[in-house]
């Protein structure tokens, strides 16, 4: 049986002037802003509203919010450094090193773990215990439709992570080039959800 | 996109610089949100150090400061016009009445209305 191969995976398309998966993903990163944006303005929307509505009850302070920077501080140190695991899983495997390349794909995944925890176990499930749902007020509202989209990424870059250190890495002994190429791939998704977790961050915790 | 062996040795040694300038610029992030200079002034403040921090992945660890290829730049670029418009929309709602004074006469009427006709 012949394989089908899909051309310009590794060598650059002469229209494009980079490898096909490199445009496929920063387009689809291009669609991810549009959908994070999107949410960005309702949260601006919301939260100028209630200032202008004038009821000191329509935006929660800090106190009510109960969202401590401490744990979110700590969440975003720990997206930095899988951010750094995974752009030096690209590094290794550029420089011929699979095992190394592994070893900093597990790391990256185990953060990326690290960071679902946290959220769920110290921020969501003390916020639902105490009845602060989405339900509760517009920030509660946007806070989950934000952190909640956000951890969906999360969870999806560590499936797509496994995949390649798992039945994807097989193609590393087929072809290097492209396998390292996936991985960058894998990385600007990855860098992206760090991206937006750097403005999540300031935004829902410390304005 | 692919750099010789020591291309990318000189790619990590910046990977590096990159962690320790966003490790430093979270800690001034949390930092800075403890005084308070003026309601716009902390959006402003905080805005510039994620603007920064957000340009540093991008450009370094998202590889766009060695990224020669046209095509991502268009995309980019347009994509960069569309999401300022997204972030502009709010401000077309700055005259917009406040919600509860529509709600607040709509009720009224509408219970008016509906107490006259029994």
């Amino acid at each position: 049986m012949s394989t089908a191969v899909l051309p310009y995976t590794v060598e650059p398309h002469p229209v494009t002037g980079v490898y096909s998966g490199k445009l496929g993903i920063w387009l689809f990163l291009a669609s991810e802003v549009m959908l994070f944006g999107g949410l960005f303005s309702a949260y601006v929307f919301l939260r100028v509203g209630a200032e202008a509505a004038g009821s000191p009850a329509a935006w929660p302070t800090h106190e009510e919010t109960h969202l401590s920077w401490v744990i979110g501080g700590i969440n975003t140190l720990v997206l930095i450094v899988s951010s750094v695991t995974m752009v030096m899983a690209w590094a290794s495997l550029k420089m011929n090193d699979f095992a190394k390349g592994k070893m900093y794909l597990w790391l990256t995944a185990a953060l990326a773990t690290t960071f679902l925890v946290v959220k769920l176990a110290f921020e969501y499930w003390p916020k639902f215990q105490h009845g602060l749902v989405p339900a509760k007020n517009n920030f509660f509202g946007i806070y989950f439709t934000l952190t909640g989209l956000h951890g969906l990424h999360v969870f999806g870059g560590i499936v797509v992570i496994l995949y390649f250190i798992l039945p994807g890495s097989k193609l590393w002994h087929r072809d290097k080039e492209y396998y390292a190429n996936r991985i960058e791939c894998t990385g600007l998704y990855w860098h992206f959800v760090d991206l937006v977790w750097i403005f999540l961050f300031p935004v829902l915790y410390l304005l | 996109m692919a750099g010789s062996h020591a291309d990318i040795s000189k790619h990590v040694r910046s990977y590096m610089a990159v962690f320790a300038a966003l490790a430093v610029l979270t800690i001034v992030t949390v930092a800075v949100a403890q005084f308070h200079f003026s309601d716009v002034g902390n959006v402003v403040v905080a805005l510039i150090i994620a603007g920064f921090k957000a340009t540093l992945v991008a450009s370094i660890f998202m590889h766009l400061k060695w990224e020669k290829s046209i095509s991502i730049w268009w995309s980019l670029g347009l994509c960069g016009i569309f999401f300022l418009a997204l972030l502009f929309l709010p401000v077309l709602t700055a005259n917009d009445h406040p919600p509860q004074v529509h709600m607040g006469t709509w009720d009224v009427t509408h219970q008016v209305a509906k107490s006259g006709g029994h």
